[in-house]
């Protein structure tokens, strides 16, 4: 076929000029501004170069509790919403009547507004003046004594936070461990059954192993979605997460660059590179686990 | 002889015996294993209706009912549709609602556009630095939008499009992914339907809009789907590039209701607004649940 | 309108990029198409014959050469001002629109004066579909038609712009065997009304001898033979040609010229005026035999199979290339199937003797 080059580059150009100033310059960008010391967002002006700005950030107890947070929400999030769905989905394919209400039920947390969610949940777990708040009364019920949620003890806040991640991703997850389960071979199923295998023998040595590349897909994205948590946190505890002591470190580099400390590019910019370094090597370590462990 | 036969007849009884054991044991802890796994189902069905069920039920209790209940019921005694009156007058709730969809309708379209013309030009147009262009796209994807942000506030303020539509629109008018998924898309349509296009004198933006986008209709439609809800959940962005209240978008408008609208106490006026800007998206959800679920299992994540 | 092709030459970059060589797809071809004639263009799969449609199409330009449409050289044209009408194996119908759009389509790209009003196009298209007996299923979608059915709603797509040449790319190849054979003669009839200079592009010989007015035999890129199909089958320039066309196959020998004989093995087979001693292939057809047993050539039997009018003597020879010979005798020729071998004399007329090493055919 003939070249057309022109055309083609015409064609292209909206797609290029946009990805251009909006995503590759900022990414040069951003590193400059990491590097850059003093930088004055109003004068435009910096004082030298150099790696205060990582230092600042490293040593900033806002910082730091946000690693915190968010190390914490990854680390119970991940494992136990992959868990669960993989249970949840395990149960749906076992079943043939109501499958499909079930599936179409689940997915809803996926195109609902988290925000606007998020609020209910505060209203569930919420303790005001006039009402412990539903959650509470449940608590109440089964003997304890009841707990602020939202405005209350750390574990407390971390836990309706962890809560309301895993409401807010397992839809994705279940979706796709179902469609992996769906789509491993009857024929091998049938084959064990034959054989005799035990149910358990059955998940282990045929199911898990034919839908592991999916479950580290989603580890893997799992991750990557833990650590850029915000939304979720704001929609709960309100826009000064730095307050509630519930900030992650997507919120610090929002909080950096606009907000209550407001305006500091550089160190939002060395925040930013700092998560993007972190979440990188987590996931180049699990490609290299799947790669030893994944058997497709 | 004759015990030999007696015996085989008494051991093919045994066995027949033995059989309808296994086979009513099998029966029995199927049933079992039914009712637990739809027990456990049904569970998890109300742990994500219930968010919905309470926001739906709150918004439709008076101030004072919600207020005076303790223990709240799980029913309302004297429903009302005061709330929604409410969300609508006190704050600026419409408002919200149409910049959102002005927004979401616009960054939509815009990103179509985009999306498709690159997409024609990778799939189907032969040019010098093809590959290694497609490449670099394909590198794209994996930039987290939250490195790239910053520098985006300081160039949108920069140009003075805070508090502008074209500051919201503009930075999300292309997805790489999109671009990605749509190339895909046109490159299953056979070659030789271009071919023959060609031979007949069709140019090849005739040929895009004539062949390859009905061909590629449920692929487009499933993307219009995942970027309406995209937007109308879209909250970081918005947030960071308006302060203007004429420029709220509903994710920030909830937030703002949150923190400033209604006195903090009026939960039901809040539920109200919450099932308002709720309810669009969940009733494209039940349209196309079907496109949507199968959009997403392809390779969509949130956000 | 007659097609001409000079020296046409098509190179493509190697897809191995390590080989810097690039691939020839069509070399050096000459050969006139002359006018109002149905074509068929032949050879192995891989040996240039789609390259050279492209070529003919405009949908790809050749590195070398001119193609001329009469007397107008069209080399540089764009495909659409060639006056051309393609038929593709797997008939790239468009899925989305029904038969009567699909045929339309070409005419709503007419620009100019020659644009139509609506009402001209619908006349148009149904003519056309009435031409290919499709006129029937207007408004059904390429998917609810038989393949048969579509490939007719391909060629009436084809030819509702009134083509000068009609190219149809591997066109019954995606046809079981039944489809094939009716729209084979479908195509020649259309053909014959229409009196549209026809190239028609396959690998199965039995389909573009049976249908073609002239075959043009190629291989790897390279022209072999042109003519009329029975010529070509009488009279093959070479081994390769000799062995493509013809079913079942000829069967081959390895033989010697010597002392102005022709010998297979120690079997005198014939004369062989004026020619020098050397190495050569002897092609015998199926059909190029009389049972004797006194014949001079002699092979062991292996089996035989009557199949109505014809007897299939299948047999083996030290000396042939063919893992089996396989000769057709008339019915009535009875042979005995316990005997160890069969003898045959030879007609001249069915005997080709080519060059060992060239491969060309030798004139005995």
């Amino acid at each position: 076929m003939k070249k057309n080059n022109l055309k083609a580059w015409l064609y292209l150009l909206p797609a290029i000029l946009f990805l251009g100033v909006f995503m590759v310059y900022p990414l040069i960008d951003v590193l400059v501004y990491s590097f850059e010391e003093g930088y004055n967002f109003a004068s435009q002006e910096y004082f030298g170069t150099g790696i205060y700005n990582y230092s600042y950030v490293l040593h900033d107890t806002y910082f730091l509790q946000a690693l915190k947070n968010t190390l914490i929400l990854v680390i119970i999030t991940v494992p136990l919403s992959t868990g669960i769905a993989l249970l949840i989905s395990l149960a749906l394919n076992s079943i043939k009547p109501l499958k499909n209400f079930f599936q179409t039920v689940y997915f809803l947390p996926y195109v609902t507004n988290t925000l606007a969610v998020g609020l209910v949940f505060m209203v569930l777990f919420k303790k005001t003046a006039y009402s412990e708040g539903l959650i509470n009364l449940l608590i109440n019920a089964l003997g304890f004594s009841s707990v602020d949620f939202i405005d209350g003890p750390y574990w407390a806040k971390m836990l309706v936070t962890c809560i309301y991640t895993i409401w807010i991703v397992m839809p994705f997850k279940i979706l796709i461990l179902t469609s992996a389960l769906a789509s491993v071979d009857e024929q091998y199923y049938k084959a064990a059954k034959v054989d005799g295998t035990s149910r358990g023998r059955i998940f282990f040595k045929i199911t898990l192993p034919m839908i592991s590349p999916m479950i580290f897909y989603l580890v893997i994205t799992g991750f990557i979605g833990a650590f850029k948590a915000y939304s979720d946190e704001v929609a709960l505890f309100g826009t000064d997460l730095n307050a509630a002591g519930m900030n992650t470190m997507v919120g610090y580099v929002y909080d950096m660059l606009y907000g209550d400390s407001g305006g500091y590019p550089s160190y939002a910019s060395a925040a930013a590179l700092i998560l993007f370094s972190i979440v990188f090597t987590i996931t180049i370590i699990n490609l290299l686990i799947s790669k030893n462990k994944v058997h497709y | 002889m004759s015990t030999l036969t007696n015996k085989s007849t008494n051991k093919s009884e045994n066995t027949e015996n033995d059989f309808d054991k296994i086979e009513k044991r099998a029966l029995i802890s199927k049933r079992i294993r039914l009712t637990i796994t739809y027990i456990f189902l049904s569970i998890w069905a109300i742990v994500v209706l219930f968010p919905f069920y309470w926001m739906i039920l709150t918004s439709i209790k008076s101030y004072s009912s919600y207020n005076s209940e303790h223990m709240p019921k799980f029913y309302a005694s004297d429903p009302t549709l005061k709330n929604y009156a409410d969300a609508f007058s006190a704050v600026p709730l419409a408002k919200y609602f149409l910049n959102t969809l002005v927004f979401t309708l616009v960054t939509t379209a815009l990103m179509m556009v985009v999306i498709i013309l690159a997409a024609f030009a990778f799939s189907r147009l032969s040019f010098k630095g093809k590959n290694l262009l497609f490449a670099f796209f394909l590198a794209l994807m994996m930039i987290p939008n939250e490195l790239v942000v910053i520098t985006n506030f300081v160039t949108i303020t920069n140009m003075d499009l805070r508090n502008t539509f074209t500051g919201l629109i503009l930075p999300s008018v292309t997805s790489v992914f999109y671009i990605y998924l749509l190339k895909e898309n046109f490159e299953a349509i056979p070659e030789n339907l271009y071919k023959a296009a060609k031979v007949d004198g069709t140019s090849d933006l005739k040929y895009l809009v004539k062949v390859m986008l009905p061909i590629s209709q449920p692929t487009i439609v499933t993307i219009i789907i995942l970027k309406v809800i995209e937007c109308w959940n879209s909250y970081v962005w918005p947030r960071l590039i308006t302060d203007d209240e004429n420029y709220y978008l509903v994710s920030n408008g909830i937030q703002e209701i949150r923190e400033n609208g209604f006195g903090r106490e009026n939960i039901p006026a809040m539920m109200a607004a919450v099932v308002v800007i709720s309810v669009p998206l969940i009733i494209l959800f039940l349209i196309f649940h079907k496109k949507i679920m199968n959009g997403v299992s392809r390779g969509g994540t949130k956000g | 309108m007659k097609v001409v092709l000079e020296h046409l030459t098509k190179k493509f970059p190697n897809r191995n990029k390590k080989i810097k060589e690039d691939v020839i797809a069509v070399n050096d071809f000459n050969f006139e198409i002359p006018d109002g004639k149905l074509i068929g263009l032949l050879g192995p799969s891989g040996c240039g014959k789609s390259t050279m449609l492209n070529l003919i199409s405009g949908l790809e330009t050749p590195t070398e050469g001119k193609i001329f449409f009469g007397e107008d050289d069209v080399t540089k044209l764009p495909p659409e001002n060639r006056g051309i009408g393609l038929v593709f194996q797997n008939y790239a119908l468009y899925p989305h629109l029904t038969v009567e759009k699909n045929i339309m389509f070409p005419l709503e790209n007419l620009k100019g004066d020659k644009k139509l009003t609506k009402e001209e196009m619908k006349k148009k298209a149904l003519e056309t579909a009435k031409l290919v007996q499709i006129d029937a299923y207007m408004e059904r979608k390429p998917a609810e038609l038989s393949g048969g059915q579509q490939q007719r709603v391909a060629i009436a797509r084809a030819l509702v712009k009134l083509p000068k040449v009609l190219l149809l790319d591997e066109p019954l190849s995606n046809l079981d065997a039944r489809l094939r054979l009716q729209t084979r003669e479908e195509i020649r009839r259309i053909q014959r009304e229409t009196k549209i200079t026809t190239i028609f592009v396959t690998h199965d010989q039995e389909e573009a001898m049976s249908i073609s007015d002239m075959i043009v035999v190629m291989k790897d890129g390279l022209f072999q033979q042109m003519g009329k199909p029975q010529e070509v089958y009488n009279e093959p320039v070479n081994l390769f040609v000799a062995k493509f066309l013809g079913t079942p196959p000829i069967n081959v020998f390895k033989a010697k010229i010597k002392k102005e004989k022709l010998y297979i093995g120690e079997a005198e087979i014939c004369d062989a005026k004026n020619l020098s001693d050397r190495d050569v292939f002897a092609g015998i057809r199926p059909e190029g035999v009389i049972l004797n047993p006194k014949g001079r050539l002699t092979c062991k039997l292996d089996r035989v199979e009557v199949m109505g009018r014809d007897t299939s003597v299948v047999c083996t020879n030290d000396h042939a290339t063919n893992d089996i010979l396989r000769f057709i005798i008339p019915a009535e020729n009875k042979i005995d199937e316990d005997d160890k071998t069969v003898s045959f004399d030879i007609k001249p007329s069915k005997l080709h003797v080519f060059d060992a090493k060239t491969e060309e055919v030798i004139k005995l």
